[in-house]
Formats: C-alpha cells, sequence, structure tokens
C-alpha cells in the first residue's frame, strides 16, 4: 500500500502544499471520491426521499437506502433498518437520553459511564441524572501499573453493575488517550451481573479506524459520525439492537416518520422511518456511503496496520525528544492513534498547550490542544490541557518527522 | 520567526507583572477560557476613581498571561472610565502583534476579568 497515492485521493493536499494533518480525531479529511458523490447528487439528482414518483426522487431514494446498507454491513449490523442517520455521535447519544433514557431510567436507578468519555457521552447523562435523580458512577482509569496505565479495568464493570444499573455508556477508543477498551469483555461482564442493563458504546473514534462488529460486541447501542471516517459532518449513525426497535419511541416528530395521521392520534412507520423525522440529510448519507466504499477499498485491516506501525513510530519519537509527558498507554495493540502529551522546558514548567498548537500551526502542522472535550478527564490527569496527535490512513513518517521539527521550534522559543 | 514570541511577550510570560492577590480588594472577577481552560482572576483597589493597586492570578498560555501582565501595568493609576473604553484593538497595540481569532481570545480574557470587575464596582457603588 503506497500512501503518496492514497495522498492523491485528497485534493487538500494539492491545495495546501506542506500540509501536516494531524488532527483526525477532531475530524478526518476528505478524498475526492466521497467529495465526488455529494456533488453527483447535487448536481445530478437532487431531490427528496421516499415522495417522488419520478426517476429523479427514485434514484434518491436508492443511494440514501444503499448507504444504509453499506452502513449495516460495514458495522455487521444485523439489518439496515437498525441503522438510524443522525447528526453525528452527540444527536445519537441525546437520541437515547430522550427517547430512551427519560422514560426508563428513574429516581435511584444508575447510570455507569467513565472519566475517559468525551463530553457527549458524559453531559447528555449528567443532565438525565441531575432531572430525575437517578446515580450516575463514573468508573476511573487504571494507573496502577505501567502496562495498565489509562486503561479502564475489564472486571471494575461487573463490581459497580447492580439491579439498579439501567445503562452503561462507554467508549471504545478513548479520544484523549488512544486506549482501546475491551468492550466485549466489559459488556460480557455486566450482563451476567445485570441482564436487563441496555448497554450504549461511544464509537467515534473506533469506526473510522478499526473493524467493529457490534453483534459480537453484544452491545445495545452503538453510536458513531460520518466525518471522523472521512465523510461529510452533520450526518452519524445511532445502531440500534432489533429487539428494541419496536420498544424505543420516536425521538422526533413530523413528517416522513409516520403511516397514517388523523386529528386525534397518528401511528408510526416501522423503523427506521419512525426514527428519522422530517429531510434527512440525503447527501450525507450518500456521502458517507462513499467514505465506506473507500474505506472498503483500502481495507480496514490495512488502515488499522499502517495506522498502529505510525502510531510505534510517534510514541518512538515522541519519547526520545524528552522533557515529554505522555498520556496514552504505550502498548501499540492496546491503542488506536491518538496521542496526547505535553512538553515542559529546561526549568520543567508546562509549556501550554496552546503555545505548543500555535507555533505548529505557524509551520502549517495542525494538531489539537486543549482539554479535547473531556474536562474531567483533564481534571483527572490534573493538567489544564494538552496537545493531541492523531493519526489517519494519509499520514505517512514524513509528517511525524516534521511534527518533531515543529516541536523542536517551540522549544527553542520557550526555553 | 513570528510577531507573536517577540522577546517583550515571552518575558511578561516568564516573569509576569503584578502577579499574585489582593487581600481586601475594592473589586475582582474572574474567568475561564473555555476552549483551552485558562483562568484568570483580578484583584483591584480603587481610589477616587482611579485603579492604585492591582494583582492577577491563574493560569494560562503566554498570550494570556503576558497580556494579563501588560494590561494590569497599563491599568495603574487609570481612570474606571478609560479602562472600561478600552477595546480589543487597544489590547492587540499593546501587544504589537496581529492575533488570529482563536488567540485573541487568549488576549481578550483578562481585559473581560477587568471590565467584570469594574462595572461590579460600579453597580455597588450607585
Amino acid at each position: 500500500m503506497k500512501i503518496s497515492s492514497i495522498r492523491n485521493d485528497f485534493p487538500v493536499f494539492e491545495k495546501n502544499k506542506n500540509l501536516t494533518y494531524l488532527d483526525s480525531a477532531a475530524t478526518a479529511l476528505k478524498p475526492k471520491q466521497v467529495i465526488d458523490s455529494v456533488v453527483q447528487y447535487y448536481s445530478e439528482y437532487p431531490s427528496n426521499v421516499f415522495r417522488g414518483l419520478y426517476p429523479l426522487s427514485q434514484r434518491a431514494t436508492e443511494a440514501y437506502e444503499k448507504a444504509r446498507e453499506k452502513v449495516a454491513q460495514f458495522i455487521h449490523a444485523h439489518s439496515p433498518s437498525e441503522i438510524i442517520f443522525t447528526r453525528g455521535t452527540t444527536e445519537s447519544i441525546n437520541f437515547i437520553a430522550y427517547a430512551w433514557g427519560r422514560l426508563n431510567i428513574h429516581s435511584n436507578d444508575e447510570i455507569v459511564t467513565t472519566i475517559m468519555e468525551h463530553h457527549s457521552n458524559f453531559v447528555p447523562w449528567q443532565e438525565l441524572v441531575r432531572e430525575n435523580g437517578a446515580v450516575l458512577k463514573v468508573i476511573d482509569i487504571d494507573d496502577s501499573n505501567k502496562d495498565s496505565l489509562f486503561r479502564i479495568e475489564k472486571t471494575v464493570f461487573s463490581k459497580i453493575t447492580t439491579n439498579k444499573t439501567k445503562l452503561v455508556a462507554i467508549t471504545h477508543v478513548s479520544n484523549v488517550l488512544g486506549t482501546i477498551n475491551p468492550i466485549k469483555e466489559i459488556i460480557a461482564g455486566v450482563k451476567r451481573i445485570n441482564p436487563h442493563c441496555l448497554v450504549l458504546v461511544d464509537g467515534a473514534q473506533a469506526v473510522p479506524h478499526m473493524s467493529v462488529d457490534v453483534q459480537d460486541l453484544g452491545c445495545d447501542f452503538y453510536v458513531f459520525s460520518g466525518h471522523k471516517m472521512m465523510g461529510p459532518t452533520g450526518i452519524g449513525v445511532l445502531w440500534i439492537r432489533k429487539e428494541l426497535l419496536e420498544i424505543i419511541p420516536p425521538f422526533h416528530f413530523g413528517g416522513s416518520m409516520i403511516e397514517k395521521v388523523t386529528l386525534e392520534e397518528s401511528r408510526y412507520a416501522p423503523p427506521p422511518q419512525k426514527f428519522e423525522a422530517g429531510t434527512p440529510h440525503i447527501s450525507g448519507a450518500i456521502g458517507l456511503g462513499a467514505a465506506i466504499d473507500y474505506m472498503n477499498t483500502i481495507g480496514v485491516t490495512n488502515i488499522q496496520k499502517h495506522e498502529m506501525a505510525l502510531t510505534e513510530y510517534t510514541l518512538k519519537r515522541l519519547n526520545d525528544f524528552g522533557s515529554i509527558t505522555m498520556y496514552c498507554p504505550q502498548i501499540v495493540r492496546h491503542r488506536g492513534g491518538v496521542l496526547s502529551f505535553n512538553l515542559y522546558d529546561s526549568e520543567n514548567h508546562l509549556i501550554h498547550p496552546h503555545d505548543v498548537g500555535d507555533v505548529l500551526g505557524l509551520e502549517n502542522i495542525c494538531v489539537r490542544a486543549g482539554h479535547h472535550c473531556a474536562m474531567p478527564l483533564a481534571t483527572r490527569l490534573g493538567i489544564p490541557a494538552s496537545v493531541r496527535v492523531s493519526l489517519h490512513i494519509y499520514n505517512d513518517k514524513k509528517d511525524i518527522d516534521r511534527l518533531i521539527e515543529g516541536l523542536e521550534k517551540v522549544r527553542k522559543i520557550f526555553k | 520567526m513570528d510577531d507573536l514570541y517577540r522577546e517583550i511577550i515571552l518575558d511578561h510570560y516568564k516573569h509576569p507583572h503584578n502577579a499574585g492577590e489582593i487581600s481586601h480588594p475594592s473589586c475582582s472577577a474572574e474567568k475561564v477560557n473555555p476552549l483551552c481552560g485558562d483562568e484568570i482572576r483580578m484583584d483591584i483597589v480603587i481610589n477616587n476613581d482611579k485603579v492604585t493597586a492591582i494583582k492577577f492570578s491563574g493560569q494560562g498560555c503566554a498570550i494570556s498571561i503576558a497580556s494579563a501582565s501588560l494590561l494590569t501595568e497599563y491599568s495603574m493609576g487609570k481612570k474606571i472610565k478609560d479602562l472600561l473604553r478600552f477595546s480589543k484593538d487597544d489590547i492587540v497595540d499593546l501587544l504589537g502583534s496581529e492575533l488570529t481569532p482563536a488567540r485573541l481570545k487568549c488576549a481578550l480574557l483578562s481585559l473581560e476579568v477587568i471590565h467584570t470587575a469594574l462595572k461590579n464596582y460600579e453597580t455597588k457603588k450607585t
């Protein structure tokens, strides 16, 4: 696999010479195949789905539903009707919190989550327990030894889950630490204690980088965003296990989601339509389908292998750089391509991540600096913020070498 | 390589002026920049509508600390009404360099804190 030829698929590199893009955990770059699919929809068949009897609308409906099938196959869902298109991970989680959580989680019930969650998988639950008097239990990261550092201990969920636990909400891959959580084992442990407890998995940082099988994991909800997997912004996925599709009420009400409306009452369409009120993000879904095609052409295993090798190289270069504190597991098979760290000056004072990001930005090296929407984790680590580097298929060793050169400049300025 | 990290800014960052707290200030305020978690607190003593003492505390990047240092220095002896008129452009002048929108937020944090403190003081007075 030649990364240079993969880079040719990304028009952004033509428009921005010397671009080193290391912020794919925020959003991934888009290949021309995805961009073209969106342009094609808007220029060749820009009509609404489900309603038109004319060919353009039929073509749009087919493309939209084809995208749903592609998503279903990609995450090994039982059927396309389990795939609900949303605006993204955040909306998918809020969907469950509002449509299911508010009806099923009551005072004194428990929700279990972890300290490594993105705010999108934390604040909706915090808000829910504030409203209804349920209890939010937050599992800490395990840093008892160097190998376990920044992981969630597998058995801790079984210890914390009780018969009052209604939901476990956990991330598949941390957007700060890069840790891959042992989701399958965690879920098995939770279900052994309480088979009625539902499990929501935030797959925003997993689906773009590794093969995911929602049935094998044993979860009940799996959520992710299109834009982090090289698809358009504004489109995301909520997967609901088929047994729950009838039980969960709609989140939004209006057009497209009904079967029959009278003055007295409305009857809803079968899933997934009952969950998708209003005109959906048609071009977004089509673009997401194209992104999945693109990933399949390269091969998800190849993507993961490439990122693992590059992660290993990045870890080595950063460790060799010195005066650096890393907030991530060092063992590559336990992690994805997200690396967070901080730099220190010669007097061992923190060089503020914002300053690091700013100096790198002047060199057209794009990294993230901040709390990465995981403030409880930053507080737990005892830092105001960190620098984050995140990798994707279009990155190569040259990007990492440029990063290290950039960090040398930072060190020179803040000596 | 870049205007933003000129000696003067780095100097104010590493050795900030007026860092600390005042035990009985006439007014105080603090704010957080949600983007990066920077926190700045200002304690101000006012006599005859003029700032006679001012100190800042908190944590932040080079731009926010340097701007707090430069701004507290500038504020000494100034009238409340003049400081309330001090604007975004004046901060840029004070720092002596152009700022990207993200960095402008860092630079403006301490000015916002001073304005909040002074407005609190004026409300209390009336």
